[in-house]
């Protein structure tokens, strides 16, 4: 119920949000959970395993209990925390795991036979038969227990990620974060101030402190207004930073867009961060402890210090008769907050025997809550004093057994946290995290004195290292009492007392897992599934391990923390990888020639990130072959044009130019002419293929390399490689084209004849005989001319600056087309290759060697060159290795598929009688049949030999003939002609 | 993760192609024999602490650097051009 005259929220703002179908009133600044609480709604989620009735336990992200389904259809978020999603008009929201609804859920019989299913049930239990798991246990589990689920649908939501730089980043705007934002930012420092809450000022906001004569949050609230007023200081409310890295870089979840109606429209619904600071201040606070008893998860019954923020941030009592149960002066607060407001306090109980406290109303010392009653909601708890038991009639329980710090963001570089006895909690190791230090609660200091203390302490050390004075900000004043407190972890008695509320796991499974010999805290962990869940155990490591401790008959220190990990609290997987869905995953390259393809019909398919024509289909055209055998027959017969710029170029400059081709070539190139082309092996240092290509000498100094599609940027990493870690020594410098030129494949008999009509100076063939390049004149415009061929036929590569391209390409294409001819694709190109034997990345793909593609003899024996001495390893020269052959089919069937294998012609076709694979196969309308290349072991040997290729996959089974790879024009005179 | 590039400053890791251990710049001779080969190529040391490795700045200007970091800490001590180390000037 809502109190009157208390809490943040403005009143004058209401809004309707609907839970489980049902409207509920609320105000700006509330969350689901405190508004579903003024509505006096306790029950508002099952357990994980049981499917047990919860309530909200926090008022924070920690929520274990209180998750929700928010939004329907393919933009809804499972596994939203209710303390955490802000309320707006139009809300919708929903309950999970739970049938047919949260009020009657069939599933709860789980409860019942709960004696079955404790730790370890599931590997005891389903075991047998083993087939069994997948098909029938798995599934049922699996929808018995969980959370909440996708929606399977497209992600409509928009996500953004971005990068940040600043000298300070201020983890939590809480007292401590504040003063130390304050502090860096008066100095002039660069400063992010980072807090999960929409409104920042931490528990300033859920507390009655008074700072400087001030209420708390007034005082935050005009500290944020300071801050907001500086240039060098950012504020990122609603901001989570989930993880901290190496070098001072820290991911952080903002979540932009979640709060109000207008999702969707305009700004993305999160952005995902990448921080990188100087330094580091984690100002993070601290969570509170519940405390182990039986049925203490009953809803109604919550943290203490959850019920103060409900109380003094939102104005909401979550009950109408609390109780308090403490073992710390702190808890104290809540039953001063509550009884100010005037709300009726049942009883409160310390578990400590000696304690001041005073108040009108019943105060049991020295006592504990040992069970509570009730059905979905609390209505009442059993306590054990000095002089016996008694029941007292309650709907809320406060319950505090403590205050961990928020050490995790210190342990995601593998730092291990202190324990500090006298708090009973884990500390921030120093220097756990380079240029991180800790200030306020998340340092195990929790009075707000020390926290303003420690905050404007530790800034004005980091203001120190950055070479910046420290400015005089001067100490509010603020309460300093000391934080008291007497461990009590789990109360004694029967029954199931709850750790980890989100994943089920009671004081029995620690004691179980102790007794089963899981006596290391990560093996009790995977064993009972202890912080496992979504929350990560953020209300029960301490908890547990205690437990653990007290089981193993060891300290809370020696028996250690399981590791922190990052994200803090959960982070969308849409968020990290936003940009990247569809077609953001891969940036898409497009030739200068994308266009006029695209406009001619042609089915563009990937080459790495490029897109290439497959063909150019014609009108009557039926099939992909119907159009490649036509644009092989221009290229054969009359001149096609193929855009051929995906290719690699990288130009080559300086005295030692030669020398590092000669080095990265197997062939020498520093002897080559200037206005000559050669075509060049590259191996790796083990010896194997890298690519090939042609290089072009256009200069003394000056050389053109191209290099295949797929290899270019690893020969270009490569080169540079040899340049800079092997001969620094040498004058040369290197810089990738490719994007420079455009650059077009002008193929066929008639190929000089339509040259000849866009040059401005005509060529024949004694001033441009095979493998001459050079400058030309193109229509006016400069360019380069290779006569280069990868189709057998007299041919040439036409380079022109990029931005002539798409005017080039339409114009060879027109006028090939008036000589018969045409613009040709990628299916075509390959059937031009293959029936050269020219190879491509399917037959260098990474596992050959220069001598197993029959090119052995352009290793240059004179020199020195990358991979010649692997190269020349006995098992990488042996006749019997695969070698590459050609082969066309001589039996029934007249089909080939690459990937076969082939076998001896009368050997059954199994692993042990593998002779080779076939790489590449197409139809040649030349040979007029299908023709392949592959490898066969002794290959050269056996041209003549038929031999059984057998694809397994596709089915089929072809005998063929084993022969030389060139099949056309195996002189290659058609080239020099 | 972010790497100080002598030539471009701090940059984040993403900019950078991680080679392996540096000891890729002593390439040995023709005839340094088999052993030589096989050491330079394939025996590669997994030491807990400190690494010398080999980081190209592919996103940014190309230059390969020699890395040094503890494996441990994740600490990044120094990074210099490969090209000096190689030429004996770091």
């Amino acid at each position: 119920m809502r109190i009157k005259g208390k809490g943040l929220i403005d009143r004058s703002a209401p809004v309707t949000f609907h839970f489980d179908g049902r409207g509920y009133e609320g105000f700006e600044g509330d969350t689901v959970a405190s508004a579903l609480l003024a509505n006096d709604v306790t029950l508002m989620g099952r357990s994980f395993k049981y499917h047990r009735p919860r309530g909200v336990l926090t008022a924070g992200s920690e929520e274990p209990n209180a998750l929700i389904t928010v939004g329907t259809g393919a933009a809804s978020d499972p596994n939203v925390r209710a303390t955490m999603q802000e309320t707006y008009d139009g809300l919708r929201v929903r309950s999970q795991n739970a049938w047919p609804s949260l009020d009657f859920d069939v599933m709860a019989v789980n409860n019942l036979v709960s004696p079955f299913l404790g730790a370890g049930f599931y590997y005891k239990t389903f075991m047998w038969p083993r087939k069994f798991w997948e098909k029938l246990y798995e599934p049922v589990i699996r929808r018995a227990a969980g959370l909440g689920g996708l929606s399977g649908a497209h992600n409509p939501d928009t996500y953004e990620r971005a990068f940040a730089f600043c000298d300070v980043l201020v983890i939590g705007a809480g007292p401590a974060g504040l003063m130390a934002a304050l502090t860096a930012g008066r100095a002039g420092a660069d400063v992010i101030l980072a807090d999960e809450d929409a409104l920042m000022g931490g528990r300033l906001n859920a507390e009655t402190y008074q700072i400087d004569g001030k209420p708390g949050h007034v005082w935050a609230a005009d500290a944020v207004a300071e801050l907001g007023g500086m240039d060098n200081v950012r504020l990122m409310s609603r901001t989570t930073v989930t993880g901290a890295y190496d070098q001072g870089t820290f991911g952080a979840l903002e979540r932009v867009n979640h709060h109000h109606g207008g999702r969707g429209k305009g700004a993305p619904l999160e952005c995902f961060w990448r921080i990188v600071a100087k330094h580091s201040i984690l100002a993070a606070g601290a969570i509170e402890r519940p405390i182990a008893f039986q049925n203490n998860d009953r809803p109604g019954i919550m943290t203490a210090g959850a019920v103060r923020a409900y109380l003094n941030r939102w104005g909401v009592s979550p009950g109408k008769a609390l109780t308090i149960f403490g073992n710390n002066d702190d808890a104290h607060r809540t039953a001063q907050d509550l009884a100010d407001a005037g709300v009726r306090i049942a009883a409160y109980i310390d578990s400590r025997a000696e304690v001041k406290i005073a108040g009108d109303f019943p105060i049991y010392r020295g006592a504990q809550v040992f069970n509570t009653g009730g059905g979905k909601e609390l209505e009442s708890i059993s306590i054990r004093t000095i002089s016996g038991t008694e029941k007292i009639q309650t709907d809320c329980l406060a319950m505090s057994g403590g205050w961990n710090p928020t050490v995790h963001l210190t342990c995601h570089m593998n730092g291990r946290p202190t324990w500090r006895p006298d708090i009973q909690a884990f500390v921030p190791s120093e220097g756990s995290i380079p240029g991180m230090v800790a200030a306020g609660a998340c340092n195990g200091t929790f009075s707000t004195h020390g926290c303003l203390a420690e905050g404007a302490a530790v800034a004005g050390k980091v203001l120190d290292m950055l070479g910046k004075a420290v400015p005089d900000v001067g100490l509010p004043q603020a309460e300093d009492a000391p934080y008291r407190m007497e461990p009590l972890w789990a109360v004694a008695g029967k029954g199931r007392a709850w750790l980890d509320f989100q994943n089920d796991v009671s004081v029995k499974d620690i004691k179980q897992a102790a007794v089963e010999n899981f006596r290391s805290v990560e093996h009790m962990k995977r064993y009972t599934t202890q912080g496992m869940a979504t929350d990560q155990g953020k209300n029960s490591n301490v908890g547990a391990l205690a437990v653990l401790a007290d089981a193993t008959g060891r300290g809370i220190p020696e028996t250690g923390t399981t590791t922190f990990r990052p994200p803090y609290s959960p982070v969308s997987i849409a968020s990290m990888g936003a940009g990247a869905q569809g077609a953001g995953f891969a940036p898409q390259r497009f030739t200068t020639s994308h266009r006029a393809s695209v406009e001619a019909g042609a089915p563009m398919i990937e080459a790495g990130l490029w897109y290439r024509p497959s063909y150019f289909p014609k009108a009557g055209e039926k099939t992909w072959r119907q159009s490649c055998d036509r644009e092989v027959g221009y290229v054969r017969r009359a001149v096609g044009v193929c855009d051929v710029s995906t290719l690699g170029k990288s130009d080559i400059q300086g005295p030692d130019a030669g020398k590092l081709l000669d080095f990265v070539y197997t062939n020498t190139f520093s002897t080559l002419k200037i206005g000559r082309v050669r075509y060049g092996l590259m191996l790796r240092e083990d010896g194997t293929v890298m690519d090939d290509g042609t290089c072009a000498r256009l200069g003394d100094q000056h050389f053109v390399m191209t290099t295949t599609t797929a290899a270019a940027g690893a020969v270009m990493k490569h080169l540079e490689f040899v340049a800079q870690c092997l001969h620094p020594e040498w004058q040369v410098a290197m810089t990738s084209v490719t994007e420079q030129w455009a650059q077009f494949a002008i193929a066929g008999p008639k190929a000089r004849e339509l040259l000849n009509g866009v040059l401005d100076a005509a060529i024949d063939n004694d001033s441009w005989p095979f493998m001459a390049c050079g400058d030309v004149s193109v229509l006016g415009v400069k360019g380069r001319l290779f006569r280069i061929s990868f189709s057998g036929e007299h041919a040439y590569e036409i380079a022109i600056p990029s931005r002539y391209g798409d005017s080039l390409f339409r114009e060879l294409v027109a006028r090939a087309e008036g000589l018969g001819g045409g613009a040709y694709g990628m299916e075509a190109l390959n059937v031009l290759r293959i029936e050269k034997g020219f190879i491509t990345h399917a037959e260098i793909h990474g596992r050959t060697t220069a001598f197993d593609v029959g090119m052995a003899d352009m290793i240059s024996a004179k020199k020195d060159c990358i991979g010649k001495v692997m190269a020349a390893r006995t098992g990488l020269v042996a006749a019997d290795r695969e070698r590459l052959v050609g082969m066309k089919p001589v039996g029934a069937v007249k089909l080939l598929s690459a990937g076969a294998h082939i076998f001896a012609k009368d050997a059954e076709a199994v692993r042990e009688n593998y002779q080779g694979y076939v790489t590449s196969v197409c139809f040649s309308p030349e040979i007029g049949s299908y023709v392949g290349l592959g490898f066969v072991k002794n290959g050269p040997d056996r041209y003549g030999e038929v031999m059984r290729v057998v694809d397994h996959l596709r089915e089929l089974e072809v005998e063929v003939e084993i022969c030389p790879p060139v099949f056309f024009d195996q002189e290659g005179g058609r080239a020099r002609g | 993760m972010r790497l100080e590039c002598p030539i471009c400053g701090s940059r984040d890791r993403r900019e950078f192609y991680y080679q392996g251990d540096a000891v890729m710049l002593a390439r040995p001779a023709e005839d340094a024999g088999a052993d030589a080969w096989d050491s330079y190529l394939h025996l590669r040391d997994n030491p807990a602490g400190e690494t010398r490795d080999l980081w190209q700045h592919e996103a940014g200007c190309g230059a390969w650097l020699v890395v040094t970091r503890n494996t441990v800490t994740h600490a990044v001590s120094r990074v210099a051009l490969a090209a000096d180390v190689k030429g004996g000037k770091a």
